[in-house]
Order: structure tokens, then C-alpha cells, then sequence
């Protein structure tokens, strides 16, 4: 099952390539299709996952170059099932929202799905070298989708994301390196290396490789430049998908490798990353209010919304972790849906300048209904999903590092600011003249926003729903942490 | 010396037969249709090939020890074949718009090949210094084919005075460390390194000659300097040629050299040759930034590649030796996927500088894919062969313990991805200016798009799964090492 995630759309993405050239409707009809089967799918993994029995489950195994202990390993834990079906929902509305692209379609959805296929490779593998393998899977097709299908500064900004990415996947593979010989079992296989363990010294060296690397993708500060820029220059659906899942993968990757596999590191080097976590929340937010561009405030946003993650991660406890993992998946749900209306409205008015706007909630009343969700979620409004995963990551800092805890709630007081100021400014107060007669979101549109907003308050008023399966794989995963 | 042994070397003795044909139809072949003698020179290889396969598994010494017929051998003498029906048949739209006399001229390429079947199998030195001569040869006449071109007359002449300096070099050195250890044959020169003490300065200057001699032909820093004139100067047939064939056949050279007769004494070279690895690899990426024509991109591409080999070679190890022999296959089947599109692309267009490229996609969108899957695996992407050689090659040479460089040659690797990139970008994304948009589609002839199609399912087999190519690799490597 966990195959047909990643082969399917790797499959359907090359055989989008050999679509004639001049069926133009073809291809979104084939990455429907494979969102479809795919979401389907995520959804069966994430409902199959047995909370009572706990571990791996859907495990399946490939022998792939044996002689050097590299399989094609797949299984989910209570970590990886919720990212999974955040995938699913993410890349289904990715496609909906691309559905009037008429540029290069086949090239466009083809890409698109080889990202997709790299995004769940590295949620189901349980190899290392598949993990880095399908990460630069899902980073590469980034540049062209950028370049081609993107706007603002795509050429600076698709090779800058590029390039940054890549820079910490060479600390990414160094220590990989470390890790395998340093374990001395001549395998890639994360359930084995994890028994096995590796020395003091070694896991020292190689967990801060492996946070940085990772991180990079995290936007973690001083390293997320490359986010906000590229946010601004992709495509609609691309900044979806991107701030969506691909962020995610930075964390995961820290968790799963990081955590997972270097512990003794890991609870070394977590205290002074948690800082820099703080950091993270504290200046993203900062750098939001400062912006003009409405693609800009949701890229610094999503800077400062990924420091909850590293925060929750940093604290060390089962409560942050389950908030972070929680904060991966609503984030990556609220910013799709922030980022499909910024797209609604930058396709009528050809412009994201918070200032043009003002009372808009007259004349799109859909679309504005909501965005103002996704800002509510955003700034932690009890109900919506974002609240439960802020609060636990709160309380789980709070109870290894108060002061952090404090300097984070900074954080949460600046974000309620620039998203109520943004959403006075642009919604209500007297209609602009010259918006007057705008068409509303479509329904295609509003049908994607409705779909989120959906998720949100599901898994704002029942976040047991999924923090009950992160549970199952986060107390094993910290308890080995002090040990 | 039996009959016997005459059987093992057919395919060789074909090539020779087939080169003599083809000259002799030459003779009586009108001007127009020369070009298309490619085919007759292309089927000899097919029908080397199935008598290679004959022998297949097989392992003898044969002539009196000189050479050696075993898995070693078989993996270079597969790949030159390969190597040479795939310049063979990527040439003749190339020889009717460029060059005369095409008889001559696929007869050189057999006679190259030739040589460079022997040097895998040679165990003795003048038996494979006799066979690199052959190689060279060949190629110093091929790359002055374009008689009309005074570039191909000046690169042929740098190429003649450099190569011919080269060979003295390589010479000398073996006549010293025959002095030293008085024999010629592998096997006879490790017996003697390993009864004698201090070998003194003599044999230290024999050594290094025979790395300066052959770190020429591989173009290893900094004995590279003749690489981009004469890959810019020669024939685009004659460049693909040289960059795998001319390179692999220095290294199976080189490795076989280190393996059998220079073990005893190889860890002495290491940090030596891990320098000039380094070195190379830097080089080479640090100036094919700042290429704008495509021949000179890709040769210090290649420049770079052999970097990348040499980090095993300093390694010498059973594990690190399938490493270079399974990187050079991938780099091989790499390299002539992009020569090629490069040389369609020429005989459409007669332009070969990085603009030209631009609204490729538009134009052949097969070429372009190809052209994307040869850079993205010179990279070291994963799906392509590049991400795989170089992870196991790294992986291999790890083992070392020298982090310093392995570090360096993976931050080597993953940052060169910045210039083929930009290929990339005015190939894929840049879009056309109106007056270019009327340019019409490439129209591809049958055995392009076949030639190009077959080249980049190689690439990707080796990429996805590469169990075949790496069993075949590590016999290679038993060969040498035992076991």
C-alpha cells in the first residue's frame, strides 16, 4: 500500500510526459486521478494505523543492493501516518487550485507529481538512504516549477531555494556517512541502525549536522531565507505544497533521523536549538508584520510558524512533541488554504499589496470567509487546530525551559497582531471602488477552502484524533531520548 | 602461446577486421554516402559484442600472461563497445553536414576502441602502454577530422604536442620502475615491492611519472589543461568519444596498475592522490560555472568527474574499485546522452553556446528531457545513474576513514549542481522571444530518437535499479582483489 503511494505517482508523472502535446486538458485529469487514488490511500493508512498495537505497521520490504545494506524498506509509525495523510490533502487541493493552467500542462503536472512521489518517499521509507534519496526527489522539481509556472524573481528565487536545500543536504549525506560506518552493522535500515546506536563522541559530531541540514528545509533561522522568496515566486500551487508538505520534510527528517537515530546528540544538542527555535517564532513573526506583499506575510509566517515545530521538538517532552507534530499538520493545512486564497485573489487583481484592499468582505464574501479562517487558525483561535498544537508545544517547553516558553508567547502576541491588523485592513472598512464587481472565489475554489476549513475544525475540536496516534510512536521516541 | 587464446580476443580481432573493411569500402564509396558507413562500423561492435558474450564468465590469461580476460576486463570491454556503437551511430548527420571521409573516420573510432579493450585487459606494461598509444593515436587524427576548422587544427596540435609529451612522461616512469623492480609484468613488480626496503628516490620519481602520464589522459589537475581546447576544437562525435572512452580507458589503466602491481605501496599515495582528487573535482566545477559554450561546460564537467573517480582510486579498495567501475559505466551512459542531444542539436541549429539552448523544450521536447536527465545525473540527482555511483563510490571510500575527502568531494558533487542548472534553466524554462517561437520543431530521425531514448532508460535503470550493474561491477573488483 505504502508503494502505490510513491510508485503511482512517479508512474502516472512520467507517463503525463508522453500525453500528446496538443490535448491540453489531459494532464490535470491524470494528476487528479493520482491525487485521487492517492488521498485514498492516505487516508486508508492513517485510519488502518492500530493505535493499541503502536510500532510500524504496513511494513513491506525490497531487497535493493544488498551488499551494502540498502533495501527498499516502507512502514508508518504514529509520526509519519498523520504527515502522510497531510500529504494527500495538500497535493489533491494543489491540483484543484492548478486546474486553469494552461502553460505547459503535461511539463507542470508531470513535475508536479514527481514531487508528490518524492514527499511521500520520505514519509514511508525506513531506509536512510531512501530518505535522502526521495528528500532531493521532492527538492529538485522545485526549480523548474519555479522557473517555469513561477512569478516575482523566479529565476533568483528558484535557484536560491535550490541551492540552500542542497547546501544542508551535504551535511545531510556527511553524517549519514558517519552514522553507517560509526554503527558498524553495514546497514541503511533506520529500525537497525537505531538498535545498534553509535558512540558519544560520533552522535555529538553528527546530530547538529543532521538538525542543520534538515532544518534548512524547516526554515530554520538563520537559514530561511530562501523560504519567503520562494513562497513569493511560485505558482499557487506550488507555495501550497511547498509551505504545505515540503517544510514538513525538514522537520520529519530531524525527528526520525535527528532524534530517532542519534538520541545521545540529540539531548546534547536540543537545549541550545530550542533557542534558536524561539528565535525562529519570535523573528518570522516580527519580519511578517513588516511586510506589504500579502505572499510575503505568510512566508515569514510559515518561519515563524515552523519555529512552534522546532520548539516543540527542542523541549525534549512528550507534550511538545505531540504539539509538533500536530503544528506540522495543521500548519500544513492552514497555509494551503492561505495560499489558495492568496492565489484567488492575486488571479483577480493581479496584486498581493495588502494596502490596495480594503472591504473586501462585501464584495467577496467567500473567499473572504475563508481567509479569515485560515488568519483565526493562524494566530491560535481556540476551535481551530492551530490553537491545540500551539498550546501543547507551549506547555511542553514551558516544562523544561520556561523562559523560552515566555519569549515564544511573544511570538503568538505578534502574530494575533499582524493577522487582525491584515484582516481589518483588507476586509473590512469602506469597499474600494475599483475591486467593486469583483467576481467571487469560483467554486472549484471555495469547494478546496471549504475542504480545509473542514480539517481545521475537526482536528481543532478533536485534536485527539490525531495527537492519540502521534502518542503512540512520541513516548518511545522520547523515553529513548533519556535514557 | 595457444589457438585457444585467439578465441578470447575475437572481439577484438572483429573491431580490427571490421576498421580494415570499412577503410577498404571507403575507397570505393562515393563522397555522399560515406557518412552513412557508420553502419557496417556500428553492427562490427553488435557482432564483437555477441562474441564477448560467448566468453562470458569466463576468466584466463592469455599471450603469455601479458593480459588477463576476467571480469575485469569484461566490464570495460562491454562498456568500450557500448561506448563505441553509440558514437558510432550518433555520427553520421554529424560527418554529412561537418566532415569528409567518414570511412576513415569510423574506422579510427573502432581502432581506439580497440586499444582501450586491451588496456583493461593488460597485466603487463608494455602491453598497455602500447594499447594507450593506439587509443591516442586515433584520437590525435580524429580530433584534426575538420580540416576546414581552424579550431579542430589547433586543438589537434595542443592534443599531439601535450599527448606525445604525456606519453614520454609515462614512459619514463615505467622504465624507472622497471629499474627498480625488473619486470614489466603486474604481478612480478608486486612480488618485488613486497621483498625490497626502502626503495628510495628513484622509485619515487617513477611513480609519480606514471601518475603524471596517466593523470593526463584521465586529465586529472593539473595535467587537465589541454582537456577543454581540444573538447571545444575536435568533432562533437570525436569530444563525446573522448570524454568516456578516452577517460575510462586511463582509468582501467590506472586501477588495474594500483590494484596488482602497485598494492604493496598504494596507502603510500593515498593522501598524495586524494589531493590531486580534490583538486581535480574543484577545478573543474569552479571554472564549468563559468562556461557559456556547451563542448567547454562539459569538459570541465568531466574534468570534475574524474575527481570523483580519483577519490576511489586513493581508497584502493576491493569496495571502492566497483565504486569507479560502476561510476564510470554511469558516467559513461551519462556523458553520451548529453553528447548526443549536444550533437543533434548541433546538426539542426550548427550552435553549440549556452543561449542557443533557449525554447529547447518547445522545439523537441525529448531532447530536452534527455538532455535534463543527463545533466540531472552528472549532478548526481537521484532517479538518474549519477545519484547512485557517486553514493556508492562515496559510501566505498568512506570506509577510509578520510573525512576531509570525502566531505570535500561530497560538497563537490552536490554544489556542482548550481552550473548544470543553468543549462537546464535556458533549455526547460527560459521562454523563447517571439521572433524565436517561429522556429520550427526539431524533426528527430528514427535512430536519434531511438539513440537518445535507449541512453536515458540506461540512465534511469542504473538510477532506480541498479542491482544488475553493481553485481557486475563488484566481480569486476574481485577480479583484482580475490575473493
Amino acid at each position: 500500500m505504502l508503494y502505490l503511494l510513491v510508485g503511482l505517482n512517479l508512474i502516472v508523472g512520467a507517463a503525463i510526459f508522453a500525453l500528446p502535446a496538443d490535448k491540453k486538458h489531459l494532464p490535470r485529469w491524470f494528476a487528479l486521478a493520482a491525487a485521487v487514488v492517492s488521498l485514498a490511500t492516505a487516508i486508508a493508512v492513517f485510519a488502518g494505523y492500530d493505535r493499541d498495537v503502536g510500532g510500524y505497521q504496513f511494513q513491506r520490504s525490497l531487497d535493493w543492493l544488498p551488499s551494502i545494506g540498502i533495501s527498499l524498506d516502507v512502514g508508518v509509525d504514529g509520526i509519519s501516518s498523520p504527515m502522510v495523510l497531510l500529504t494527500g490533502v495538500v497535493v489533491i487541493a494543489a491540483v484543484l487550485i492548478s486546474w486553469g493552467i494552461d502553460e505547459r500542462p503535461r511539463e507542470y503536472f508531470a513535475l508536479m507529481l514527481l514531487l508528490v512521489a518524492g514527499t511521500f518517499g520520505v514519509f514511508v521509507v525506513l531506509d536512510l538512504f531512501f530518505l535522502f534519496f526521495f528528500y532531493e526527489v521532492a527538492v529538485l522539481p522545485m526549480f523548474l516549477l519555479i522557473g517555469v509556472w513561477g512569478g516575482t524573481r523566479k529565476s533568483y528565487a528558484s535557484m536560491k531555494l535550490v541551492m540552500y536545500l542542497l547546501a544542508g543536504s551535504i551535511l545531510v549525506w556527511a553524517a549519514l556517512l558517519v552514522l553507517y560506518f560509526d554503527a558498524g552493522i553495514g546497514s541503511f535500515n533506520i529500525l537497525e541502525l537505531e538498535q545498534a546506536g553509535v558512540n558519544t563522541t560520533a552522535a555529538r559530531v553528527i546530530f547538529p549536522l543532521f538538525y542543520v541540514g534538515f532544518g534548512v528545509l524547516a526554515g530554520m533561522w538563520p537559514f530561511h531565507t530562501w523560504s519567503p522568496d520562494g513562497h513569493v515566486a511560485a505558482p499557487t500551487a506550488v507555495s501550497m505544497l511547498h509551505a504545505g508538505v515540503l517544510m514538513k520534510l525538514g522537520a520529519y527528517g530531524i525527528i526520525r533521523v535527528g532524534m530517532q537515530l542519534v538520541p545521545e546528540g540529540a539531548s546534547y544538542w536540543l537545549g541550545i536549538f530550542l533557542a534558536l527555535a524561539v528565535v525562529n517564532v519570535v523573528y518570522g513573526a516580527i519580519a511578517a508584520m513588516g511586510q506589504r506583499d500579502l505572499k510575503f506575510v505568510i512566508g515569514y509566517s510559515s518561519v515563524s510558524h515552523m519555529g512552534y515545530v522546532l520548539m516543540g521538538i527542542g523541549s525534549m517532552t512528550v507534550v511538545g512533541m505531540n504539539g509538533a507534530v500536530l503544528q506540522m499538520f495543521s500548519h500544513g493545512i492552514m497555509t494551503a488554504l492561505f495560499f489558495a486564497m492568496v492565489g484567488v485573489i492575486y488571479d483577480r487583481a493581479h496584486t498581493r499589496e495588502i494596502g490596495a484592499f480594503s472591504g473586501m468582505a462585501r464584495v467577496m464574501p467567500k473567499f473572504s470567509a475563508l481567509f479569515i479562517v485560515g488568519g483565526l487558525a493562524s494566530l491560535g483561535l481556540p476551535g481551530l487546530s492551530g490553537f491545540a498544537a500551539e498550546f501543547l508545544v507551549f506547555v511542553g517547553t514551558f516544562e523544561t525551559a520556561p523562559w523560552m516558553a515566555v519569549l515564544g508567547i511573544i511570538g503568538v502576541a505578534i502574530t494575533a497582531t499582524y493577522i487582525l491588523r491584515l484582516v481589518a485592513r483588507m476586509f473590512f472598512g469602506p469597499v474600494t471602488e475599483k475591486w467593486q464587481g469583483l467576481p467571487d472565489a469560483s467554486r472549484l475554489e471555495t469547494a478546496v477552502g471549504v475542504m480545509l476549513v473542514g480539517l481545521l475544525v475537526l482536528f481543532g475540536v478533536y485534536p485527539q484524533l490525531i495527537v492519540g496516534t502521534i502518542d503512540v510512536s512520541a513516548i518511545p521516541l522520547l523515553a529513548n531520548l533519556e535514557g | 602461446m595457444n589457438g585457444g587464446d585467439f578465441l578470447f580476443f575475437m572481439p577484438e580481432l572483429i573491431l580490427v577486421g571490421t576498421a580494415i573493411a570499412v577503410w577498404g569500402i571507403d575507397l570505393f564509396t562515393p563522397e555522399e554516402r560515406k557518412p552513412d558507413l557508420a553502419w557496417p562500423a556500428a553492427a562490427g561492435t553488435l557482432v564483437a559484442g555477441a562474441f564477448l558474450a560467448l566468453s562470458w564468465g569466463e576468466s584466463r590469461e592469455v599471450f603469455l600472461g601479458t593480459m588477463q580476460l576476467g571480469d575485469y576486463s569484461l566490464f570495460f570491454r562491454v562498456m568500450f563497445l557500448a561506448i563505441a556503437f553509440f558514437v558510432l551511430a550518433g555520427s553520421p548527420g554529424y560527418v554529412r553536414r561537418n566532415l569528409k571521409n567518414g570511412g576513415e573516420f569510423y574506422g579510427l573510432i573502432l581502432m581506439s576502441t580497440v586499444g582501450a579493450m586491451v588496456i583493461a585487459s593488460a597485466r603487463e606494461f608494455l602491453t598497455a602502454y602500447i594499447a594507450l598509444e593506439l587509443v591516442t593515436f586515433g584520437f590525435y587524427v580524429l580530433s584534426a577530422h575538420a580540416r576546414q576548422e581552424p579550431r579542430s587544427n589547433e586543438a589537434a596540435a595542443k592534443y599531439l604536442i601535450l599527448g606525445a609529451f604525456s606519453s614520454g612522461l609515462l614512459l619514463f616512469g615505467i622504465s624507472l620502475v622497471f629499474g627498480v623492480t625488473g619486470s614489466t609484468f603486474y604481478g612480478d613488480i608486486a612480488v618485488a615491492l613486497e621483498n625490497s626496503g626502502d626503495l628510495g628516490l628513484v622509485w619515487v620519481l617513477g611513480v609519480a611519472l606514471l601518475l603524471a602520464g596517466l593523470g593526463f589522459k584521465v586529465a586529472a589537475f593539473p595535467f587537465h589543461s589541454w582537456a577543454p581546447d581540444v573538447y571545444e576544437g575536435a568533432p562533437l562525435p570525436v569530444t563525446a568519444f573522448l570524454s568516456v572512452g578516452s577517460k575510462a580507458a586511463g582509468f582501467a589503466f590506472l586501477i588495474r596498475l594500483f590494484a596488482e602491481a602497485l598494492a604493496p605501496v598504494a596507502s603510500d599515495w593515498r593522501v598524495a592522490i586524494g589531493i590531486v582528487a580534490v583538486l581535480t573535482m574543484t577545478f573543474g566545477n569552479l571554472v564549468a560555472i563559468q562556461q557559456t559554450n556547451i563542448k567547454r561546460l562539459l569538459a570541465y564537467s568531466s574534468i570534475a568527474q574524474a575527481g570523483y573517480v580519483l577519490v576511489g582510486l586513493a581508497v584502493l579498495t576491493a569496495e571502492t574499485t566497483a565504486g569507479m567501475l560502476l561510476h564510470l559505466a554511469g558516467y559513461a551512459a551519462t556523458n553520451l546522452g548529453a553528447f548526443l542531444a549536444v550533437i543533434y542539436f548541433h546538426n539542426m541549429t550548427g550552435k553549440e553556446e549556452l543561449g542557443d539552448f533557449r525554447g529547447m523544450y518547445r522545439r523537441s521536447l525529448l531532447m530536452t528531457l534527455v538532455l535534463a536527465v543527463s545533466l540531472l545525473s552528472l549532478a548526481g540527482m537521484p532517479l538518474f545513474a549519477g545519484f547512485v555511483t557517486k553514493f556508492y563510490l562515496f559510501t566505498a571510500a568512506a570506509a577510509s576513514g578520510m573525512w576531509w575527502l570525502i566531505s570535500l568531494a561530497i560538497a563537490n558533487s552536490i554544489l556542482s549542481v548550481y552550473y548544470y542548472l543553468l543549462v537546464l534553466r535556458q533549455a526547460f524554462v527560459t521562454p523563447e522571444t517571439e521572433e524565436e517561437a517561429r522556429r520550427p520543431r526539431f524533426r528527430l530521425p528514427l535512430h536519434a530518437t531511438a539513440s537518445l531514448t535507449v541512453l536515458a532508460a540506461l540512465v534511469l535503470w542504473i538510477g532506480v535499479y541498479p542491482a544488475l550493474f553493481v553485481e557486475a561491477a563488484e566481480a569486476g573488483a574481485r577480479t583484482l582483489f580475490g575473493g
